[in-house]
């Protein structure tokens, strides 16, 4: 593997609310009126090599959009650092962002709310490049067209407004825009999840396409796991903001290690009518405002023991390029005295 | 034996500015006791609206324009307004997507599902909550007593749909009509929530229809299958016919396009173009424009069910296998 030019390091992201007036007057008798702190990210650190595209795999409130949006420097972490070629991909100045890099786009999940739908298309793609300089006042409508033509849409799109596009067209769109900016690194957010399975598809083989022909980087993150199994070199499995199982792809795929994504795989339905029972993983997903002590997981765990519900898990190896974050894997979920004896 | 469900010919219309659109086109199927058809198709095809239209469910500008939707073999089309509401929610009930639409934010659930009881029957609050305990429980609600008391916003996501579908079995009804149910909630949670579905299909005798987008879903959930395309079924046949063997072009078209069944990194074979407009729908068959195996017949004839077991709505399906 080349050495990564985009990296994660230690990153937490905290969201706290702040009591209204109201709340505090209550909370001054039932003391209660606190700030509320959910934990969206909780140090995960990951490398991205030039050329690699990493799929990112959760549920909901694994934190895998708010990682994504860390590293489109949409969001400042608040702790750790995300680099690309060393550099930071966001200044802040006070916790807010004041500079950002344009070498990380990002591509949204809704191509119905990320364009302006007051705006033609052409502009939209060329308010980015003009604005930062990256082209030639004179080349923009050019380089526009030639943009829309890489898509799969026509030049001549470029006066249409957004509503004169279908779904999985608006997508090819949101795409380009991305791509207009020349960035280094993709980020998309369930980039294909709202489109028809048709559809997916043509997108699906874009995404392919593109990354073949410019070499793209990027970040895919997505909760459908055949999508990801498709397009994605290395795979993090994340689950209540911390990342659980790492792993090349195809290896994750065949022999899953951590509990969770063993039981993620289980409970998908899949194409095929063999299979009429799904092993559904048992219990809720938990609240990130108030996790699980120890492994977030260790409630719905099937081989969950003692030391799970006291002991966070690290990371650690499993075989070559790919890491778990599962006491099961270091050490044994007895408790920790029993381990020592 | 009568069908528990039995839709024939129905067609449901919307009146535009310009022509009338057709979104559910000469319609049929039927769903025996017990089983699940799964109904599948994309954006626009007209599923939903096949839901609403056999739950009475449609308004202006929409109307049913044409055919029977019996259910235990009384037809829903014939009775007036007032029987038609004694029928829903009792002998035919629905399942929404989004179970906070479908679940009233500022009650108590067991007040909602108690009031959902005495509406149909006549009993005391005390055995109508009762009622709804039991039915929490079906669907496999841990701690029902404690879940009657809260309010929907202090369930998660996964808990309201089982509330919403809870509901839907409080009269143990013929017919369940489930629109998308699963589509917004997390796979973990659609795994737990799909297993319990099999089992209330089997365990009340309820005839379900399963409507979506998701073929995974379907294909290890249903009975039987029927792929919608334009407001037509396209194809009809058990699920293992219709996943293992798919002779209409879009039903194939569709089921190659899954990631999952092809080599990571390789081009998925894609249908090319889009779903069309109804309003803009081709002469002869709608699916010509993106059929690979189209001829000039699909250009002029709209194609007639060819039934061998199998009703597939194309001039030229691919072979039985």
């Amino acid at each position: 593997m080349t050495d990564p030019i985009l990296k994660i390091e230690h990153v937490s992201k905290r969201f706290t609310r702040m009591p209204g007036l109201a709340e505090r007057l209550v909370g001054k008798v039932t003391g209660g009126g606190k700030p509320v702190t959910v934990h969206a990210l909780t140090d995960v650190s990951l490398e991205v090599s030039q050329g690699e595209v990493l799929g990112i795999v959760g549920e909901s409130g694994c934190g895998k959009s708010t990682l994504g949006r860390v590293v489109a420097g949409i969001y400042a972490p608040s702790d750790g650092s995300v680099t690309l070629h060393d550099k930071p991909v966001a200044r802040t100045h006070g916790g807010n962002i004041d500079k950002l890099t344009t070498q990380v786009q990002m591509i949204h999940q809704d191509p119905f709310a990320s364009l302006n739908p007051r705006m033609k298309v052409g502009e939209t793609l060329a308010e980015g490049p003009r604005y930062h300089k990256i082209i030639p006042a004179r080349d923009v409508q050019a380089r526009m067209r030639e943009l829309l033509e890489k898509v799969g849409l026509e030049g001549a799109y470029a006066d249409r407004f957004p509503h004169q596009f279908s779904g999985g067209q608006r997508q090819r769109v949101a795409i380009a825009r991305a791509l207009a900016m020349e960035p280094e690194v993709l980020v998309l957010d369930e980039a294909v999840a709202s489109l028809d399975v048709s559809i997916q598809a043509q997108v699906l083989n874009l995404f392919m396409d593109l990354r073949r022909d410019l070499g793209l980087t990027a970040l895919f993150v997505s909760h459908d796991l055949s999508v990801v199994r498709h397009v994605c070199d290395r795979v993090a499995i994340m689950y209540l903001g911390r990342l659980v199982e790492l792993a090349p792809a195809d290896e994750l795929y065949a022999d899953p290690k951590h509990p969770y994504t063993t039981a993620l795989f289980a409970s998908v339905p899949t194409v095929g009518t063999g299979k009429r029972r799904f092993e559904a993983i048992k219990g809720e997903i938990p609240s990130p405002i108030n996790p699980p002590s120890g492994c977030a997981f260790h409630p719905r765990c099937p081989l969950a023991g003692p030391r799970c519900r006291v002991e966070v898990p690290r990371l650690t190896d499993a075989g070559t390029a790919r890491t778990v974050a599962c006491h099961l894997n270091d050490g044994g979920v007895d408790a920790k005295s029993e381990v020592a004896a | 034996m009568t069908a528990a469900l039995d839709v024939q010919g129905l067609t449901t219309r919307f009146a535009t500015r310009g022509d009338p659109v057709t979104a559910v086109n000469d319609v049929s199927f039927s769903v025996q006791k017990g089983r699940i058809l799964g109904l599948v198709g994309e954006s626009g095809s007209g599923k939903s609206v096949t839901g609403f239209s056999v739950m009475g469910l449609i308004d202006a500008p929409g109307e049913i324009s044409a055919g029977k939707v019996l259910v235990d073999g009384n037809d829903l089309r014939a009775l007036s307004d007032e029987d038609m509401r004694k029928m829903r929610g009792n002998k035919v009930a629905m399942v929404f997507q989004d179970p906070m639409m479908t679940l009233n934010p500022v009650l108590r659930v067991g007040d909602q599902m108690a009031m959902a009881v005495r509406v149909h029957r006549k009993m005391s609050k005390t055995a109508a909550l009762e009622e709804s305990r039991a039915a929490l429980e079906a669907v496999g609600i841990p701690s029902p007593e404690e879940r009657l008391q809260a309010y929907p916003h202090q369930l998660s996501g996964g808990m309201r749909q089982r509330v919403a579908i809870a509901m839907a079995l409080l009269h143990s009804p013929s017919v369940i009509i489930a629109d998308e149910a699963t589509t917004a909630l997390d796979v973990s949670i659609q795994g737990q929530i799909l297993a319990e579905v099999r089992d209330l299909a089997d365990t009340t005798g309820a005839a379900i229809v399963w409507i979506t987008h998701d073929l995974a879903v379907v294909s290890s959930l249903a009975d039987d299958i029927c792929v919608m395309y334009a407001g037509k079924i396209v194809e009809r046949g058990t699920a293992q016919q219709v996943i293992d063997h798919p002779r209409h072009p879009y039903t194939k078209g569709l089921l190659d396009s899954i990631p999952a069944l092809h080599e990571p990194g390789k081009h998925l074979p894609q249908i090319p173009g889009s779903t069309p407009q109804l309003s803009r729908l081709p002469q002869g068959c709608p699916f010509r424009p993106r059929c690979p195996r189209a001829s000039d017949i699909c250009k002029t004839v709209p194609p007639a069910d060819t039934v061998d077991g199998q009703t597939v709505l194309c001039h030229h399906p691919l072979e039985r296998t």
